[in-house]
């Protein structure tokens, strides 16, 4: 129902290259995130698998067929966008009736559909307003309601979630999974934020300058990144990276050690360092440590009645056995 | 923060501003208050300002001699064709320049405003050997579609600002929600852009009410409109200020009605954009 599939895809503005030949599956029903730094073509990538830009090269299959010069409105996805992308000059209901209204559909029918998306997104209520006189999560759900009412057979979501507060966007984030859950739909989600990507993803595709440089779950991206960027990029906060004789003394360039592999204790341990700025979230304290003898600052996860002070001595010990080794050209070594 | 202004500027400030609007204003009180002067009185040295002997004569005159609603409607059809024609030739255009701009659409608005420094009676030869290869001349369609051409880079530069206006997304979604090209300029672009659309649309039709140029000399008796009216109360010799000024404040009546009433859309559409 919702498979999507690009061959060799390439896009080029002009003479720049913003992504290269490209290969990727997307099961049917299946959670996908793309996610990287800005500028990475992650966008680009969404928007050439809606057809909203063409692509230099290649092919895109949705569900078997060659959809790589079908239109936009005939490929049978649903968007929803960042700034919700509605219509101003109608209302509520209007805006979720607006595609079943293109598709010719009768009015009853509409209506029975418009009516039940609402009830799923608690918009009842407001179906006779303009987009105009509700809050950001509100318009953000009509958007969704605007999507889900034609049954597309999948869902591209371009940072749906970026122009809400934090509070706000961690309901939302449920709200979609849940929907996700409830479909059983395909969905193709684009965000910079790895947290949205690491709670909402099936399957994360990690991006960088066009190039994918990992696809796989989020605990196999976690736990096996294949490369230094992956590595850095998965994760909050983020991998301890050392390079310089404590890698090499591991036959690796680089060594990598998330915070919560790191013991802290003020007795012994193999590196020693003083504490700096301590991040206390309550259930965990992160200490920032430095001073180490190593090139860079060390950040370690501990409980959160762990009580270090600024500018106290501490010992740290990393775990070999979960320790990520990296050669030269930042690939993972076995 | 707001600028504090001392009555004493305010009352200066509203001076200027009457006496400004005034002096833009008196040609028109004065074409007006001639039109019910007889015609020693409107020659008369010093000029008669308020204290004359009030007559509608030159009105009576001015409907005997000639059909009044003949003109009117011919100024109508001309007006409102020309300017729904435009508008709908404009509307695609300008969507094209706006969402799908190119390297080259910057030059082709400068080159298609570059047809409006053009002297207009540089292209009247040609225009008027082409009307009578096809048989336009003094017909209401040949005035139709020559005021739509002219005043077709206006329309499309005025549409093409307001469309600008309009995020790009909207438009997109449009396309992600199965509509067409048409039905997403007739149904999201149209009514989004309705203000801007609203006031093209009267400062076109007002263009057209006011051409003079291509209406004297393409039409004779069957399509003139208002301003060839006008233009018939000139004579070579005799007296005929006060006809003729009769006759223009019938002329212009409508389109200052028109104004009148939807001046707010006009300064509304003319600033669009300009705050948010």
């Amino acid at each position: 129902m919702g498979r999507i599939t690009l061959d060799k895809v390439t896009k080029s503005f002009g003479d720049v290259e913003v992504i290269p030949p490209l290969d990727l599956t997307i099961e049917d029903g299946e959670f996908t995130v793309f996610v990287g730094p800005s500028g990475c073509g992650k966008s680009t990538l969404l928007r050439l698998i809606a057809g909203l830009e063409d692509i230099s090269s290649g092919q895109i299959r949705i569900d078997g067929n060659d959809a790589t010069h079908v239109p936009p409105s005939k490929r049978g996805l649903a968007m929803v966008f960042q700034s919700y992308a509605l219509y101003p000059h109608m209302s509520v209901r209007k805006n979720i009736a607006f595609p079943l209204r293109m598709a010719k559909l009768d009015k009853a029918e509409q209506d029975r559909r418009v009516d039940q998306a609402a009830a799923v997104l608690n918009l009842a209520d407001y179906l006779d307003r303009k987009p105009g006189q509700l809050s950001g999560g509100q318009r953000q759900r009509v958007a969704i309601g605007r999507a889900i009412v034609r049954e597309p057979s999948a869902f591209l979501f371009d940072e749906p979630l970026s122009n809400l507060d934090a509070a706000l966007r961690v309901g939302m984030r449920m709200e979609i999974s849940e929907l996700h859950k409830k479909l059983a739909t395909t969905m193709v989600y684009v965000t910079h934020d790895q947290v949205e990507a690491m709670t909402m993803a099936d399957k994360i595709v990690v991006l960088r300058a066009g190039h994918i440089e990992q696809v796989g779950s989020p605990l196999e991206l976690y736990h096996n990144p294949r490369n230094l960027f992956v590595a850095g990029f998965i994760g909050s906060p983020t991998m301890n990276l050392i390079s310089g004789p404590e890698a090499a003394k591991r036959d690796a360039t680089t060594i990598g050690i998330r915070p919560e592999h790191i013991t802290v204790s003020d007795k012994k341990g193999e590196w020693k360092g003083v504490v700096g700025v301590s991040e206390h979230l309550g259930s965990d304290t992160f200490f920032h440590i430095h001073d180490t003898g190593l090139a860079e600052t060390i950040t370690v996860r501990a409980g959160g009645e762990v009580g270090f002070r600024h500018g106290d001595t501490v010992h740290l010990t990393p775990r070999e056995d979960v320790m990520h080794r990296f050669d030269a050209q930042g690939l993972r070594i076995a | 923060m707001a600028r504090s202004v001392t009555s004493q500027r305010k009352a200066i400030n509203t001076a200027v501003a009457w006496a400004v609007g005034l002096l833009i204003f008196f040609p028109i009180l004065w074409t007006i208050l001639t039109s019910f002067k007889t015609e020693a009185q409107a020659i008369n040295d010093p000029p008669l300002f308020l204290f004359f002997d009030w007559t509608l004569e030159n009105y009576t005159v001015v409907q005997e001699r000639s059909n009044y609603m003949r003109f009117l409607w011919n100024s109508v059809f001309i007006a409102g064709g020309s300017t729904i024609l435009g508008v709908m030739i404009a509307i695609p255009a300008a969507w094209s320049m706006a969402f799908v701009p190119s390297k080259r659409t910057k030059d082709i608005l400068l080159w298609m405003l570059s047809t409006k420094m053009l002297p207009a009676v540089g292209v009247l030869y040609p225009i008027y050997l082409i009307f009578i290869q096809f048989g336009l001349l003094d017909s209401r369609l040949g005035l139709v579609i020559v005021l739509m051409l002219i005043n077709l880079p206006i329309i499309v530069w005025m549409l093409y600002t307001y469309f600008r206006e309009i995020p790009g997304e909207i438009l997109e979604a449009a396309r992600m929600d199965g509509a067409t090209l048409r039905e997403e300029i007739l149904y999201v672009l149209t009514p989004m852009a309705i203000p801007g659309i609203a006031s093209t649309l009267l400062l076109n039709f007002i263009l057209a009410w006011n051409e003079a140029f291509w209406t004297l000399n393409l039409t004779a008796a069957k399509a003139a409109p208002l301003t060839a009216f006008i233009a018939s109360y000139s004579s070579p010799e005799g007296l005929f200020y006060a006809k003729l000024s009769a006759a223009s404040t019938m002329a212009i009546a409508p389109i200052l009605v028109l104004g009148w009433f939807s001046q707010k859309q006009l300064v509304r559409g003319l600033t669009f954009g300009a705050v948010k």
